[in-house]
Order: C-alpha cells, then sequence, then structure tokens
C-alpha cells in the first residue's frame, strides 16, 4: 500500500503543480476574507473569541473549496477506473488524498496566518507561533480526514459543489469550536492567556474517531 | 503485482450465466450467458446503446452485475472482483490517463500502482510510436497519439484478459500496425473486442457475441457467422 499511496500522492502533488486549480484558489479566498472583514467589522485589530473565529471560519470555507477539486481529476479524467482495476488496497486513494488536502492547507495555512496576523491582529502576535501550530496541525488532520470523506462521496453526485459543503460543513463544526477554544486565549488582548489544552485533546479524539471512521467506510464510496 | 495465482490452463477467460445488469428502470442487459476459452477473442457487435460497454465495464470489475453470474479469469464478480484486479486490461472510450502529466509519467504512475519495472516501459513508448511524444502532456496529444498511450496504459502490466473497446479508432494505419503486437491476437491474452467494422472483427475472432436491446441476439464460432449476421444487428 506504501507504493500506491506514495505514487497517488506524487501524481497528485505534480497536477497541481502544473494546473494550479486548488491551492491558489483556497489561499485568493483566505486573503480575501481577511480583508473583508477588516472592513466589514470596521476594526484596525481583533482579539480573542471574534480572531479565533475569523481565522477559523476562514480557513474552513477555504478548505471546502479545497475539498471540491480533490477528486474532480479522478472522476473527469478516467482516474476511478485506472485505480479501482488496479491491484491495491482501495484505502491507499483515501490516505493520500486526506494527506494531498492536509499539505493543501498547510501551504495556504503559511502565507494566510500571517496576512491574518498583519491584517486583523495587534503588534506581538508573532509569540503565539508555536502554540498556534500545534493547534493547526491537529484542526487540519480532521478537516483533510472528513474532507476527503465528504469529497469522494460528493464527486460522484452532480451538484458537488453544493453537495460537499452541505455535508462537510455540519461534520467540522465541532473542529472549528474546538480550534477557535483553544486559540482564543492565545488571541486576548491582554497578550497570550493559558492554553486550554483539553481543546488539543478534543482535536486529537475527533481527528482519530473519523480517521478511523473514514478507514472502515470509504471502500464503500467506490463501489458502484 | 496480483497476488494471487494466476487461473490455470483451462479456467475459462470469461463466464457469463444469465447475466444483467439495469440502470435504475432501464434494462442494460439482460440473460447474457457465454464462456470464453483461455487465449480466444470474442468480438461483441450491437447497436449503440445494445449495451457492449456495460457489458465491458462489469467485466472489468467496474459495474456490478444485477442479475446472473458473471465471472473473469476464474475469479466470481463481484464477490472476489480483487483475484481478478491487476490481471484485466481495458481499453475503453476514455483514455484513463492525466490529461496534465505527460505520457511517461502517466505510464510510471500506472506501472507503480501495478507493480510493474519502470524499466520496462521505454520499450512499450517505442514500439507504440510514442518515443518522440513521450515527454508532453496528454492534453497537447492529437487523438491518435492519446490513443496510443492509452493501449500503453491498458498492457503495462501484462493483463490476462484485454477488454477492448474499439481500440484502433482515430488510429493511422501506420498507429494501427504498431499497436497490432500490444493488442491483436498475437499479444497473447484473452480479448473481449468491440468493433463496429463487421469484417475486421470477424477476421479477428473466435467466437462473436452479438447484442441487440441488451439481449443475446448472436453467440457462435466466429467461422459460422457472416456478415450479414452482424449487419442485421444494426438494422
Amino acid at each position: 500500500m506504501k507504493e500506491a499511496v506514495s505514487a497517488l500522492i506524487r501524481k497528485d502533488l505534480r497536477l497541481e503543480l502544473r494546473s494550479f486549480e486548488s491551492v491558489p484558489a483556497m489561499l485568493m479566498f483566505s486573503l480575501s476574507a481577511f480583508v473583508l472583514f477588516r472592513f466589514g467589522l470596521d476594526r484596525s485589530s481583533l482579539a480573542g473569541d471574534l480572531a479565533a473565529g475569523v481565522l477559523w471560519v476562514t480557513l474552513l470555507l477555504a478548505a471546502v473549496l479545497g475539498m471540491n477539486r480533490l477528486f474532480v481529476a479522478e472522476r473527469e479524467q478516467g482516474g476511478f477506473d485506472g485505480f479501482l482495476m488496479a491491484p491495491v488496497d482501495r484505502t491507499a486513494l483515501f490516505v493520500s488524498k486526506a494527506v494531498v488536502l492536509f499539505c493543501f492547507l498547510l501551504a495556504v495555512e503559511l502565507v494566510a496566518v500571517p496576512a491574518f496576523v498583519v491584517l486583523l491582529l495587534g503588534p506581538g502576535a508573532g509569540q503565539l507561533l508555536p502554540e498556534l501550530l500545534a493547534v493547526l496541525l491537529l484542526a487540519d488532520v480532521g478537516i483533510a480526514v472528513v474532507g476527503t470523506l465528504v469529497a469522494a462521496l460528493g464527486v460522484q453526485t452532480r451538484a458537488r459543489d453544493l453537495i460537499i459543503p452541505l455535508m462537510a460543513l455540519p461534520l467540522l463544526v465541532p473542529v472549528v469550536i474546538a480550534s477557535a477554544q483553544a486559540t482564543a486565549p492565545l488571541l486576548a488582548a491582554r497578550g497570550a492567556e493559558a492554553f486550554p489544552e483539553r481543546w488539543l485533546a478534543v482535536l486529537a479524539l475527533y481527528d482519530a474517531v473519523f480517521g478511523l471512521l473514514a478507514y472502515a467506510v470509504f471502500d464503500f464510496l467506490l463501489e458502484d | 503485482m496480483a497476488t494471487t495465482a494466476p487461473a490455470t490452463s483451462n479456467t475459462p477467460a470469461v463466464a457469463l450465466e444469465g447475466l444483467g445488469r439495469a440502470y435504475g428502470e432501464r434494462v442494460a442487459l439482460r440473460e447474457i450467458s457465454l464462456t470464453l476459452p483461455p487465449g480466444a477473442t470474442v468480438a461483441v457487435f450491437g447497436a449503440n446503446g445494445a449495451g457492449k460497454t456495460t457489458l465491458l465495464r462489469i467485466l472489468a470489475g467496474l459495474l456490478r452485475p444485477h442479475a446472473g453470474r458473471a465471472t473473469v479469469l476464474g475469479a466470481e464478480l463481484p464477490r472476489e472482483a480483487w483475484k481478478a484486479r491487476g490481471r484485466v486490461g481495458l481499453l475503453g472510450h476514455e483514455p484513463l490517463l492525466y490529461r496534465d502529466l505527460t505520457v511517461r509519467e502517466n505510464l510510471r504512475f500506472h506501472a507503480r500502482l501495478h507493480g510493474v519495472d519502470r524499466d520496462l516501459l521505454p520499450s512499450l513508448i517505442e514500439q507504440a510510436g510514442l518515443a518522440a511524444r513521450a515527454d508532453d502532456p496528454v492534453r497537447t496529444l492529437s487523438r491518435g497519439m492519446t490513443q496510443r498511450a492509452a493501449i500503453c496504459r491498458a498492457v503495462l502490466h501484462a493483463p490476462e484478459l484485454l477488454l477492448l473497446d474499439e481500440p484502433l479508432v482515430n488510429l493511422d494505419p501506420g498507429g494501427a500496425l504498431a499497436v497490432a503486437p500490444l493488442i491483436g491476437r498475437e499479444a497473447g491474452p484473452a480479448r473481449v473486442l468491440i468493433s463496429h467494422d463487421a469484417g475486421l472483427g470477424l477476421a479477428d475472432a473466435d467466437w462473436v457475441l452479438g447484442l441487440r436491446g441488451g439481449r443475446q441476439a448472436i453467440w457462435a464460432p466466429a467461422a459460422q457467422v457472416g456478415l450479414s449476421d452482424v449487419r442485421g444487428l444494426y438494422t
């Protein structure tokens, strides 16, 4: 399975580098949303719960754009058929797509989070990055796992652009809650407050539960 | 490569018994029964919508039969479809190639999925007459060149059963000649060959399956089927 996962990941990253269909769109959406929030809220800086909410809702909606594109090449260019006829574990497709979506999210956050800090946070926000990184990584795993599962289901339908967000967003509400709760103290106006580690545990539990669930059901999603 | 032992020399390449398949209310195939010996070729004829492509996709393990039994290389579908994976090559209407990847990248990708040594690819590319375009993205290729690349993709893992849907479509005479050793009778594997060219199909086949409205209208040795029989399927 390792060989198949590696082949699928390399193929997807190569396709993205050639076509630039997902990451630039996700990034442009995030940056545009931050600018809109800045002017829409009419504030030069945000803090606490509001800042955390703005960050996580924006990142989640950007992730949905990536989910919508995740299986398009498989659907439109026969990738599903080619893969299904190969003597490999079907879960390899799930693992590879989740890794690819995770990589896309990291690439977007590499630019979007600093942009968020510059556009919407006050000075001194750089100190919170190590803790924020832990939240981002755990949240990205959850988004990638659920996003891949939902994208595989939605891409089979004609209205995938509608179906995927409708299925993904409710399932990802716990990720937004836990991530925002974990991030809010880091973005407090008075400086970083005590980091609520229990929310990291909630994110890790969510990742584990949905990871196992997706692993168990993904095979059936590829059935005729 | 497939981890299961290959079918024995006596195992039919394809055995169907009362096979049926529907899409919702519409029945695409019904009561198809046949046995294709190993290494033999069956030419499948029928008008558009007769069920030819559905049959091919069932044999490829991409569609589930809704009625009857289907066995491919000794593996009963869909229960044992995993046994046949990697032993069947499909050349359908779609090339199953990523348009933004080059021919070589596409073939390397499929070779890795099938556990095939990538060192075999250059000779395959050369044989199909693709050497000069192997590093061009598939989207820049002509239909004929794309078909050659799709043929390489379908045969790179040396399948025991080849499912060919109009394999020579878009190929010029030189191209057809170049790919003959890869997908022609001399290639060796059993073949299910969909064709609208009655003369060519009959000459290339051991058996003939004629489909009309999803039903089996002809199943006979090719030598016993005339051009008029095949043409009758289209009227």
